[in-house]
Parts: structure tokens; sequence; C-alpha cells
């Protein structure tokens, strides 16, 4: 059994949260969130540019945070990238079923999300690993109001 | 790894002044198994644990001395007014107040800092008065300045520190003057652990006639308090810091000051007669204790502090100063670490970052090992602001803590390391 702090710092995350990608501002985008987490400081702004048919066209982040909420952001963003509205949002709910292990979570697909899936032996951290997800719905729901975790 | 901190060698143990393993087998709690792993304790400053005394005071209390204080004919409600007030004059000695009436119960530090704010500041601040709040204030010792400043028409300015941790005296020598009504500083800085010259700040205040409030939370379990020796106006600090309950805690104030206050809450027990005419208040220091108090708690902090005594503050001081440098010892020979706090007068608390890793991250790797630190902003967002990082981490350190624990915690950061850079 792999331990569970191996679980959590899988290379792939700590790749991320070195390298973050789609990391930066973005001026062509048409929605944008601010994210934070007052329990620790973390702060998260999220840029995104949304077509016509609500379809993800490019999606950037700025911030900083522990390696969970990096490498999440990151990794959200490379998934996001080219999806509508509607599909972010269900990809969304099957990465909190999972990372919160409710009943059916651990039976969905959440394809490279896998990574973060050690993060539901650790509850402190969960609100680490959605933060950006929170950020972003708001974001391409336009919504004007700060995300908090709290 | 060590896998059992209780079983250490004692002569690595014991710095010379205390046997923490003695003092341990008083904390039922040091004895718990987290993942597997023997518990290290390293969050004091968030809140201490409860000496085996203070539980069976509560307890006592509860069996023997229960009900409602100071209205009661009957024998139990004279034992409890009894158990109270004697908590009370324990409270006093504990700061060295001259009165015990010059004592007032409240939840905590943040309650006596908003109680002085609430009352003080509300009766007494004018528009354009100022109230100097340093750089390493705690949130609690930030906000209720701000809330009564813009109720008042006041403002609540900042003393600098510089980069080791201190206040920058000659800054705040400068920032007094005539306007300033009141300076608000901690005694020990929780963030960083810097022990504040409060007396040398407390005699340049009353030059200016401004009145000084003491945090004193972070002090209480590391230095012997003198309220009189300090000369402040107001100190304030809480139980569970200092091996004591939840939920209680004291204001001292200078009795004059107290009596001109008004109260800060109404409600039974702050009166001495009420009419639909109006009220009269109650003397000090019940005029600010409004409604049934918390005597239970009092009682046990009471007994907090006995135990403290029976230690003695110069063997505490002594043991956890040699705790401090050793963690700075062990840091030195990391080029990865960086300490937050410098100051040559430090008490109780070691805060630092490891480059690459977020304290968070930290916190839950040193977690799985079984050490309990802090890590975040420590409600002290300025301070996090002045050394430029969202978060800290912070080890800190009580009277049960040993040498083997500090080996603990860096053997736990070495896992950290192992898990970021492979």
């Amino acid at each position: 059994m792999m331990d569970d702090l191996k679980a959590l710092y899988q290379e792939v995350i700590i790749d991320h949260s070195r390298n973050p990608r789609n990391f930066g501002s973005l001026e062509s985008a048409n929605c944008s969130a601010e994210g934070v987490n007052p329990l620790c400081g973390d702060e998260l702004t999220l840029h995104c540019l949304l077509d016509a048919d609500e379809v993800i066209q490019d999606i950037r982040f700025i911030g900083r945070g522990c390696a969970i909420s990096v490498a999440s952001a990151s990794i959200m963003t490379e998934m996001m990238l080219g999806k509508s509205k509607t599909e972010a949002e269900q990809l969304f709910d099957r990465f909190h079923a999972r990372v919160t292990g409710t009943a059916d979570g651990n039976s969905v697909d959440i394809g490279k999300l896998e990574v973060l899936s050690g993060v539901r032996e650790f509850p402190t951290r969960v609100k680490c690993a959605t933060l950006a997800w929170h950020t972003a719905i708001a974001a391409i729901n336009k919504t004007d109001q700060q995300v908090t975790t709290e | 790894m060590t896998q059992s901190a209780l079983k250490v060698d004692r002569e690595h143990a014991v710095t010379g002044t205390i046997d923490p393993i003695a003092i341990r087998e008083q904390f039922p709690i040091l004895s718990e198994i987290v993942y597997g792993k023997n518990l290290v304790y390293l969050d004091n400053a968030a809140s201490s644990q409860k000496p085996l005394a203070v539980m069976q005071a509560l307890d006592k209390y509860y069996a023997s001395q229960h009900a409602n204080v100071h209205r009661g004919v009957h024998a139990l409600s004279d034992r409890a007014t009894e158990a109270y007030e004697n908590a009370r004059k324990l409270a006093r000695q504990f700061v060295n107040a001259e009165h015990a009436r010059e004592i007032i119960f409240v939840r905590g530090t943040t309650e006596g800092l908003n109680l002085v704010a609430g009352s003080y500041g509300r009766h007494c601040l004018k528009p354009g008065d100022e109230i100097l709040v340093s750089e390493m204030e705690h949130h609690s010792n930030i906000v209720p300045w701000q809330i009564i400043a813009e109720q008042t028409g006041s403002r609540v300015r900042m003393i600098p520190m510089d980069d080791s941790g201190q206040i920058i005296q000659q800054a705040y020598l400068e920032l007094l003057n005539e306007n300033t009504a009141i300076v608000a500083i901690t005694y020990v800085a929780n963030s960083l652990g810097t022990v504040n010259p409060i007396r040398q700040m407390t005699q340049s205040a009353h030059d200016f006639g401004a009145v000084v409030v003491v945090d004193a939370a972070q002090a209480a379990p590391h230095l012997e308090i003198d309220v009189r020796e300090l000369e402040c106006d107001f100190l304030t600090l809480s139980g569970h810091k200092m091996y004591g309950p939840t939920g209680i805690g004291i204001l001292y104030g200078r009795e004059e000051l107290l009596d001109a206050m008004p109260p800060y809450q109404g409600g039974g027990e702050m009166i001495k007669r009420v009419t639909f005419a109006g009220s009269e208040y109650a003397e000090i220091p019940h005029k600010f204790e409004a409604g049934t108090p918390n005597i239970a708690d009092s009682v046990g902090f009471g007994e907090a502090a006995r135990f403290m005594w029976d230690i003695g503050f110069d063997a505490i001081a002594s043991h956890e100063n040699q705790l401090l440098e050793y963690c700075h010892e062990r840091a030195e020979q990391y080029s990865d670490i960086r300490v937050f706090g410098t100051a040559p007068r430090k008490s109780g608390v070691f805060a630092f970052e490891l480059e690459g890793i977020h304290a968070h991250d930290i916190g839950t790797i040193v977690d799985r090992e079984g050490v309990a630190i802090r890590v975040g902003h420590h409600c002290a967002m300025p301070v996090m602001q002045h050394f430029n990082v969202a978060a800290t981490a912070r080890a800190s350190f009580a009277v049960y803590n040993s040498i083997e624990d500090i080996d603990c915690l860096f053997d736990a950061l070495n896992r950290a390391r192992e898990l970021f850079k492979g």
C-alpha cells in the first residue's frame, strides 16, 4: 500500500506545483473571479475567455498557494480548455465527489484528475484542492462575488 | 525517526532546569498516538495542553462546589462564590496587580481587548485621537481598534517593525504625540516570538498621557508578568495558552480607569439597582461581569497559575529558551530554512519556511509524522505582508517539550524535503 503522503504528493503534483500550466494573466479574458482561502491566506485569480457558445477558449490563473492548490489549478485549466461551461461544471461535480469521498465518488471517472484523489485522506486539505474549481465556476457563471472556502 | 518521544534518554531530554519527562506525566494527552506515531505537540502558542491538576480542579468544582455565584443564600452558592473569588485572587497574584478588584474575568484575550476598546475607547476617544498599534500585533489587537476608531473618528496608526521582528523604537517615539490616546502592543508576538520592551514603551507613552494596553496572551505561558513593574494601564491574557481551560481569561485594568469606564455589557450581576427610570451599576470588577460568569473555568485558571508557580518562572524560561536556542542551532544547519523573528529577546516561538515548500504542505507532512505545528498567517497578516509571504510554519514550546521533540520536528522536515525534492 502506498503511504498516504506519497499518494498525496505524487510527482505529477509536485511538477504542476513547481511549473504550473496556464499560469499568468489573460488580456482577452471576458470573465474572471478571485478566490481566497482565509484559513491559510492563499489567493488565486482566474481569467477565462468564454465564446458565444459558452465554450472555454482560454483559461489562466495567477496566485500563490500550497502544492495541492497550485497543482489542482494547473491541472484544472488543462482539462477545462475547450470544454463547454456545462461540461466544466459536470467535471467539477465529479471531482468534488471524488475528493470529498461521497458515496458514488470512488467510481466516477475523473481522468487525469485521479492524481489529486489522494487528498480525500486529508480532509483539512480538500479546500486547497477545490479553491481553483470554485473560483473557475464563479468566473464562467460571471458572478462578481469573491469566492471563499470558508 | 524516533518512534517514542516518551522513551527518550533522560540525559538528552533534560535541559538542566526542568525534567520534561516528569512534567509530561501530568499531561495525559501527550501519550496520544496519531497516525501510529507518538504525538509531538508543538502548537502551544495556539493552545497549550492541560495538566491533571487543572482537570481535577474542574471535576472537583462540578462535583462538590457548583451553584450560581453572588446571589444564593445557600451553602453551595457560598462555595461557588468563594471558589470564584479565590480564583480572582490567584489571578491578581499571577499578574501582581495591587487589588483583586482590578481583575475582570473575560472569555480570553480577544474579549479583554474588545472590552477595553468598547468601553474605555468608546468613552474616551475623540475625533483626531490616535491609537498606536504595532505591526506585529495579532488581529485581535488590531481589528477592535479599527472598529472603535471608525465609531469615534479617531485613527489607528501602525508602529513599524524591522526585519528581525523588533518594534523600531525610534519610529515609535516619533509617532507619539499629544493626540496619542492609546498604545496597544503585544508583550510577546505570536507569529515571531519577539519579547517587546513594554516598560520602556509604557513610560514613553505616559509622557504623552496615552494609556497602554498590553496583549499578554503569548507572554503568560512563558514570562512572569508584573503589571506594576510594567506600569501598563491594561493587560489581558487567555487561560488556555497557559495550561488552563478554554473560555477563560483575565483583563487587568488600573482601578481609577476601570472605575471611570462605562459597563461593557448590561445584565445581571453588574448592577446595584434597576428601575425603568435608570440603573445603578455595581462596583468593579462586577460592573464588567454581566451574567453568570464562567465559574468552573476561572477555578481551572487559578489551578493553572498554581501549576506554573510550582515549576517556577525562572525554570520555565530557562528550559524554553534552551529549546528555542537548540531549534535555531538546528535550523542553521540547513540552507533551505528561513527563520522569521530573530530578535535577541524571544520567547516560545520558532517561525520558519522551507524553501520551495509551502507552509501548508509542511504542516500536513509533519502531522503524519506525529508532529503538530501551526501553519498559516497566524492571525497576523500584516506580519506576513512585511515578510512578503502568504504563510509561515510555526513550532511553539511549552514546559513539557524536550530537545527530542525538536529532533522529531527536524526529522519530519526531512520527510518533506524527500517528498518534494525526490
